[in-house]
């Protein structure tokens, strides 16, 4: 039966980068309110760059394989770079197609990651569609 | 003489449909129901027959619309066995009939007042109650239920000595656990303490009659979609004397007797909590759902939905890894299960599904509450209508979502 790609699947079931991080410069959480799932990303920053990424959290298969992949590809970028990462970067990283009702699974570690560097420059959090393109649907 | 369900399916043009192939299977009937021919057909013949504004023009057509709104209204008397038409106030959903009393009966209350809720109650029987908490410094309580969904009375029994109880504020059937609290039982005791009592009937309405002179209900809540009606209609019930004396809740044309340049007089009940033009065809469609349904005898509903409950049970209960959560004994469970598949996400398993035109619900079904007691986050969730058949409970392809999800 053609249920996810075997990527995103392999991903769910071993995920990368997962666990506390000691060290961490920032720590924030954010959740999709709709299902119940919860992110909580750790970030280690330093000269500006994402020198170490962790995080914990529960959730369905695209949520969980989505934040596993953003994490390997966030070790060692300029938090900048980081920054600039959009809705279709994540879409491209997954390599599935994504459903409407899915979209907040998606995106909810970019949603994260995002707000987590606002918190790291004392910013304030911002909405879904402020970091994600999405709206609070 | 059993129902003939081929029929009943053959009368609804959605269960015709299929998805990637494969025919539709609709379990998610606790979300919404599918609509029968008779009803769009009641709501088209309006349209196309030249619609009106009800209770306004002279002219031919708005007698038409108002005869036929009337009509709707006294169809929904019947339903409920309410003791006058004018106890049946038209809204757009169940959620807003939860509003409107706790906007205007919570008018009456203060600083003190207390309502009592239970751990099944969706959120719409949860935030009215949580605003007027805000809005007037009422207390919300909660009554105590164990894992199987039965609410502990004694608990209740301590709450309505012990609390100034206003309301008890009670779902006719957990739209997760399918478990159904004793209403009749519990109105009693409410009455004892002077408490009035309102029901949410969202869950019920298809699968168990009502009688709210039986009950003694003092306000009663459910919307048209979920009984095989349209959507954007919802029905509050309410006893005539209560209504009578409590303020109005949305101001506009229709709800007032009179108005002057400095304020108003309101309209007498139903219209004083129905400003503005009301969903006129739609509420001809929930009527037009309500003498559908009413053309098959309540036991033969439930003995059909209940056969099939025991079915799914005995079937969901073999699969590896689940959790079934709520009643054991299908007596006490009513129309839905909900459980929990280890290792796999609710949506996983849903979507999953929903590709082989399986539809199921995920998530915390509007009920956080209940689901933060359960210890959960999210369930997947069954839920059965008089359409359903004991093919489309066959859980092969169930089977193999779960050993393609698991990797096996």
């Amino acid at each position: 039966m053609d249920v996810f790609a075997e990527n995103i699947l392999d991903h769910f079931r071993h995920p990368k980068n997962k666990g506390r991080l000691a060290k961490a410069t920032v720590e924030h959480e954010e959740a999709n309110h709709a299902c119940g799932d919860a992110l909580t990303m750790y970030l280690q920053l330093e000269n500006g760059r994402i020198l170490d990424i962790k995080w914990e959290g529960t959730g369905c298969a695209i949520s969980q394989a989505a934040i596993s992949l953003l994490s390997e590809k966030l070790m060692g970028m300029h938090a900048n770079t980081a920054a600039q990462l959009r809705k279709q970067d994540i879409l491209d990283m997954l390599g599935i197609p994504v459903s409407t009702r899915r979209m907040r699974c998606a995106l909810l570690c970019l949603h994260t990651l995002k707000n987590a560097l606002h918190v790291a420059g004392g910013e304030e959090t911002q909405s879904w569609l402020s970091t994600v393109e999405i709206g609070e649907e | 003489m059993p129902l003939d369900i081929h029929a009943i399916r053959a009368e609804f043009p959605a269960l015709a449909k299929r998805v990637n192939g494969e025919p539709l299977v609709y379990l998610d009937n606790a979300a919404t129901t599918q609509v029968p021919q008779s009803v769009l057909n009641a709501m088209r013949e309006f349209e196309e027959g030249g619609r009106a504004n009800v209770h306004r023009s002279m002219h031919m057509l708005a007698e038409r619309a108002s005869v036929a709104y009337e009509d709707a209204r006294r169809t929904v008397q019947k339903f409920l066995n309410a003791a006058y038409p004018h106890e049946i106030i038209f809204t757009k959903n169940c959620t807003e009939g939860v509003n409107l009393v706790a906007r205007s009966l919570g008018e009456t209350m203060q600083e003190g007042d207390t309502v009592l809720l239970s751990y099944l109650e969706h959120h719409s029987n949860i935030v009215p109650w949580l605003q007027l908490k805000e809005r007037k410094g009422i207390t919300v309580e909660w009554m105590e239920v164990d894992g199987a969904g039965h609410i502990d009375l004694e608990h209740y029994g301590k709450l309505l000595s012990e609390e100034k109880v206003k309301l008890v504020a009670i779902t006719g059937q957990s739209n997760v656990l399918g478990a159904r609290p004793p209403l009749e039982a519990m109105i009693r005791d409410a009455h004892a303490h002077g408490a009035r009592v309102l029901v949410d009937g969202a869950q019920l309405a298809a699968h168990h009659q009502i009688d709210v002179r039986k009950l003694d209900c003092d306000f009663l809540t459910f919307s048209g979609h979920k009984v095989y009606g349209p959507t954007g209609i919802g029905v509050l019930y309410g006893k005539r004397e209560i209504l009578e004396t409590m303020p109005p809740f949305l101001g506009g044309g229709m709800m007032i007797h009179e108005v002057n340049e400095d304020g108003f007089s309101a309209g007498d009940i139903p219209e004083k909590f129905e400003a503005g033009t009301p969903p006129i065809t739609q509420a001809i469609g929930m009527g037009a759902a309500m003498e559908w349904l009413e053309q098959f005898p309540w036991e033969n509903i439930e003995a059909h939905e209940q056969a099939l409950l025991a079915q799914a049970l005995q079937a969901l209960t073999r699969l590896d890894g689940i959790t079934i959560f709520g009643p054991v004994d299908p007596i006490e469970r009513s129309a839905c299960i909900s459980f929990t598949l280890e290792g796999i996400h609710p949506h996983d398993f849903t979507e999953t599904l929903g590709k082989r035109g399986i539809c199921l619900r995920a998530g915390h079904h509007c009920a956080q509450p209940l689901h933060r007691k359960l210890g959960l986050t999210a369930t997947v969730r069954l839920s059965l209508g008089i359409y359903n058949t004991r093919e489309e409970l066959h859980v092969a392809a169930w089977e193999q979502a779960i050993a393609a999800l698991r990797g096996l």
